[in-house]
Parts: structure tokens; sequence; C-alpha cells
């Protein structure tokens, strides 16, 4: 059995096929990519798994486990965080109350005891912020910490929402475009992260990506979508040599 | 300038960063403890009103600056708890007794508006709470049994723990702050825990929001039933105060003002409740000076700069009449409104703070320092 698994998810949105009949699976520790030119339906994969869009049929599996069915938030309690293609952060709350939100899923105090706010209280937000501070650490987010989301250029905002989403120390970590509007550098940045995240925290790494050479880096497998459909799966350098994923990109 | 030098987490979460805050708070607690020595009876009672005022303040920055849910309802969540004061009051139910029911009644019914209120955003959610407010209005109207209809309901005076508390009492003026002030620590433990962390993640995005745990229909329910609750416990004070309610108290004029305390106080901080309530309050005793004072001086100055003395007992009668029109109040609390959300968005305490830091920083004030920066990312947002 593998670690995550889709099985003939599709997404029809009337007559178009956003996403038809794909399966995949994801074997734990492992850092796999999709790939395809715009409208391949790899975003909407990534709404298919946590939940934003519902599928209009196949199964998605957790760890043996059937989770087509849970709620949105309920995806996140199982271990599975996300980041967004077009950066979705609390814009008007500070870096570290964004990390904070990130633990919500380990959240166990009740309202009462908040509105008192009660030691219980006190000591679990200690242990919430020394995660988030490892997380901080991690990403080198040490000079944003009291700064509004709002004043931050683009290139931290996608860090912090990958930091958002390691903070829920998840199992699985759904990445959409981690290196869309970054430059060289940034992008260099991220490759190492990914890897780390896999090899320090032991993630298990689900990417959408568009620039290759962040794909070839840092992937132990690649899926090539188009149309929907899975074109190819593999080593990176066995996608890029399928003939219909050169037809796809290229036009043939 | 001050430099925090931070060593401990605690630091973060403790409510008074720095022993500043305490010296200033604990003066401000010192001069509203004496305040009923040194004020008059007039004053005193205006006190009165700014502490119910910032109470559902507060109770509406939880929902609409917090959790971003707007309401135009909260004048009916304040009748539901001081009509169930007057109620209950009837069958000698205890003070504290009643005081709790109304909390928990008007939490409940909050929370009931708040499931319809889960499909709803934006001015669609205002039109909505519009409705529940015109709803209870009308109820209060025609329940007569229990509401005495049109004729209102006498509230008797206060009876706390056998002593009488009379509404104009300093007792009376404690009790208010108490709850205030009570209202206002348990909101700012709130705000630093995760359910605060939770309502303000639903404020700015739903989507990260649902994707990080948190259980948004779940969340926004709790924000209204507080909120709602919070209102209720005011509105019991509320009914004390005026020892008299009946339906046409609780108008949509009155959501108007409470919507007017926060946007003019500021709505990201609860300082913005307490300062558009001292501000809403004070418009009272202003717009009476209009009328009473205004006139005469007018034709003063009229007469003054050569006017005669039949052109100015025009003009004086002309303002008269200017202002006791009928509509000036709303009128006047319509500009008011469009002028803080053209010019200052932030409120009085975001003026404030603008200069507290002007003189902390001089001569190195930038102007741009709070300008609001347009980012055009949002292309394809999921709701």
């Amino acid at each position: 059995m593998s670690y995550f698994r889709a099985e003939n998810l599709s997404l029809h949105f009337g007559g178009l096929k956003a996403v038809d009949a794909v399966s995949f699976a994801v074997e734990k520790g492992e850092i796999l990519s999709i790939i395809g030119p715009n409208g391949a339906g790899k975003s909407s994969i990534f709404n298919l798994i946590s939940r934003i869009y519902r599928p209009t049929s196949g199964r998605i599996y957790f760890e043996d486990q059937d989770i087509t069915e849970e709620a949105p938030y309920d995806i996140a309690r199982l271990g599975i965080a996300r980041t967004f293609q077009n950066i979705e952060l609390f814009e008007n709350a500070t870096v570290l109350s964004n990390l904070l939100v990130g633990r919500h899923r380990h959240s166990t105090t009740q309202l009462w005891q908040e509105l008192l706010f009660l030691p219980s209280v006190r000591a679990n937000e200690k242990v919430h912020r020394r995660r988030v501070e490892q997380v901080i650490e991690f990403l080198d987010l040490e000079p944003y910490r009291e700064k509004l989301i709002s004043g931050l250029p683009y290139g931290v905002r996608k860090v912090i929402e990958l930091a958002r989403a390691l903070c829920s120390e998840p199992k699985l970590i759904l990445l959409d475009e981690p290196s869309s509007g970054l430059n060289v550098e940034e992008t260099d940045d991220m490759s190492f992260w990914i890897r780390d995240m896999k090899s320090e925290l032991g993630i298990t790494v689900l990417m959408v990506e568009h620039d290759m050479s962040l794909v070839n880096r840092v992937s132990d497998r690649v899926i090539a979508l188009n149309y929907g459909r899975v074109l190819a799966m593999g080593s990176p350098a066995e996608v890029q040599q399928h003939p219909d994923v050169v037809a796809a990109y290229l036009g043939a | 300038m001050r430099f925090l030098f931070k060593t401990d987490y605690e630091d973060d979460i403790r409510l008074f960063p720095h022993s500043g805050y305490v010296v200033s708070y604990g003066l401000l607690i010192a001069v509203l403890l004496a305040a009923p020595y040194a004020l008059s009876s007039y004053l005193m009672s205006q006190l009165v009103f700014v502490c119910i005022y910032a109470t559902v303040g507060v109770a509406l920055l939880i929902l609409t600056g917090f959790t971003g849910q707007a309401s135009l309802g909260h004048a009916a969540f304040l009748a539901i708890g001081a009509y169930t004061a007057a109620y209950l009051q009837k069958y000698n139910v205890p003070f504290p007794v009643y005081f709790l029911a109304a909390g928990l009644l008007t939490g409940a019914i909050g929370a009931m508006v708040g499931f319809p209120a889960l499909r709803l955003t934006g001015i669609y959610l205002v039109i909505a709470t519009i409705s529940f407010a015109l709803i209870v209005e009308e109820i209060l109207a025609r329940w007569e049994s229990v509401t005495n209809g049109n004729e209102g309901m006498r509230v008797k005076t206060l009876s706390l723990l056998g002593v009488a508390v009379p509404r104009d009492s300093p007792t009376f003026y404690y009790l208010c702050l108490a709850v205030l002030v009570l209202t206002i620590v348990g909101t700012l433990n709130l705000l630093r825990s995760p359910t605060g962390r939770a309502f303000v993640a639903i404020r700015d995005s739903e989507t990260a929001a649902r994707s990080m745990g948190v259980n948004v229909a779940l969340y926004k329910v709790k924000s209204f039933a507080i909120s709602a609750a919070i209102t209720g416990l005011a509105g019991v004070l509320f009914a004390h105060k005026l020892s008299f309610i009946s339906p046409e108290m609780f108008t949509l004029q009155l959501s108007i003002e409470f919507i007017i305390v926060i946007l003019i106080g500021g709505t990201f901080s609860l300082h913005g409740a307490v300062l558009g309530a001292i501000f809403i309050v004070m418009i009272d005793p202003f717009l009476t000076y209009l009328k009473d004072d205004m006139p005469g001086i007018i034709a003063g100055v009229a007469a003054t700069f050569g006017a005669g003395k039949d052109a100015a007992a025009d003009v004086q009668s002309k303002v008269a009449a200017f202002a006791s029109l009928n509509g000036l109040k709303g009128a006047i609390y319509g500009i008011i409104i469009m002028l803080f959300v053209l010019f200052e968005p932030l409120g009085i305490y975001g003026r404030w703070l603008k200069i507290k830091l002007f003189f902390q920083l001089f001569p190195l004030y930038k102007r741009a320092t709070f300008k609001r920066q347009k980012i055009y990312v949002k292309s394809e947002r999921n709701r």
C-alpha cells in the first residue's frame, strides 16, 4: 500500500474535464513533482486533495485511510499541509501570528480556558511558540517576526507561506509552484529547503512546479499532465524525454 | 524611543509588554475610580454610557474587526439582553442570575443568527443582520404578553446582594466599568490564544484558514455567539441605566451608532472601541449645544458684522430651524462615517498612534509609514 494514493480522480466543470481519471501514488519520504503546461489540471489536483473542490469521481487515500469525504479543515488535522500558487497569507497580521495559525491543528484548549487565559493555555502557547521558532530558524525568517505581511516583499511571503505549512508539522506537504515569482537565488534556497524538509524533517513532498531546473534538482519522481490526463510518470530524465511530454510542451 | 530586549517567549504573551504600560494603565484606572468624586452627575451619567457603548464596541470588534463579519444587528442583541433583564426582574430573579441568563440567551440567539450567516459575505451579510434586527424590533412590539408591546417596560432599581444600586450611583458606574474591563481582558486573552488567531485568519483568508485546519463555520458561529453574549450583558446594564425600555429605543440607528463606535475608534484595536464610545456619547451634548446655543451665537456674530436687528433675528430663526431638523443626527452620522472612511480609515486610535510615532521618531518620521500598499496578486482567489 502506498503512503498517499489518488485513484481515478476526476473533476469536471460541465463538459470541461479539468482532471480526468488521474491515478498516482506517493511513497513515504519521496518528493514527487507534477508538471504540465498551463491549464493541465495541476493546481486542480491540489485543490481536490485539500477539498476546496469536491471530486466528480475517484477516491483519495492517505495512510490507508479514505479521505475523499473528509471536511476541508480535517485534511490539515490528518497531517496534510499546503501552500498556494497565489499566496494566501493573513495580510493584516504579523508573521508570528500567521505562523501560529499554522499550529492550529495542535491546539487543544477550550474557549472558556482561553477567555481566562489559564496556565494550561499559557503553557500551550509557549510550546506552539517554540515549534514556530524552530521553523523560523529552519527558513531564516528571524528578521521578519514582528512585521505585518502587508508590508513584506513577494519572495519573503512565499517563504512565510512555506513556514506556515511547516508549523503544522505535516506528514505530507503540497507545494503549489514554490518557485513562482522568485529570483534565481531565492529559487536555490527553496530547492535546498525542499530537500532538507525531506531529509531532516522526514516530510513527504508533493509539488507542482514549472521551473524544470528546480524539478530536476529535487524530485525523486515526476508526473507530467496535460488536459487533465497523465502523460508520463517516472524519473525526471525519463519524463522529459517522453515523446508525449515533448509534444505537449513544444507542439507536434 | 524604547527598545525592548526580549529574552523569553513570555515577553510576547503578556498583556503589558513593559512597565510603562503598567504605569499608564494604572493611572487610567485610578482616574476612572476617582471620577465619581470629581465629576458632575451629568458627566458621570455620560461616563456610564461610555462604558456600555464601549462594551458593545468591543463585542462588535470581535465580530467585525477581528472575524471580518459585518453586523448591523447589534441593537437587537442589546434589546434581547435588556428585555431578558426586565422580564426576569418581574419574577424577582436576583441580578447575578438574570445578568448571566441574558448573556447566555443572547449568545444562543447570536449563534442562531451565525448559522445562516455562514453562507453570506459582505453586503449580503449586512442585509441579513439588518433583517434580523427588524424582526426582533417587530417581535418586541407585538409580543405584548412578554414585552408589554409599544408601551415599553419599566426596569426596577438594580439590587445587588440585597443592596439597592440606583442607576446614578457611583456603585452602578463601578459595575459598568468592571463589566467593561472584564470584557476587554477576556477579549485580549482570546486574541492571544488559538481562537483569536483563528478569527483573524478567517477575516484575512478563509481558504487559507481552512487549509490550516480551522473549522471556519464553527469559528464564525463562535464569534457571533461571543459577540452577541457580550452585547446582551451590556443590554442588561443599558436597561438599568435607562430604567425604562421600549422597542423604539433599539432601532437601526442604534446599530449604526455601534458601527460608528468601532469605525471611528479604529477597527484594528480594542482601544478603538473605547475612543469611539467616548466620541459617540459626547456627540449628543454637542448636538444639544448646536440646537440651543448655536443660533444665538451666529446671530450675535452676524450683528457684530453689521447686520440689522431684524436680519440677525432672521438668521437666528433659520439656524435654529436647521439645527432642529428631523434627520440631522442621522445626516451627521453619515457624514462622519464618510469622512473617516475617506481620510482616516484607521480611526481615532490610528491617528493617535501616528501622532505618538511622530514624536518618538522626531524629526525622522516618514509620511509613508502607515501607507497601505496595494497588491495585485489576488487574481485567482478561491473563496
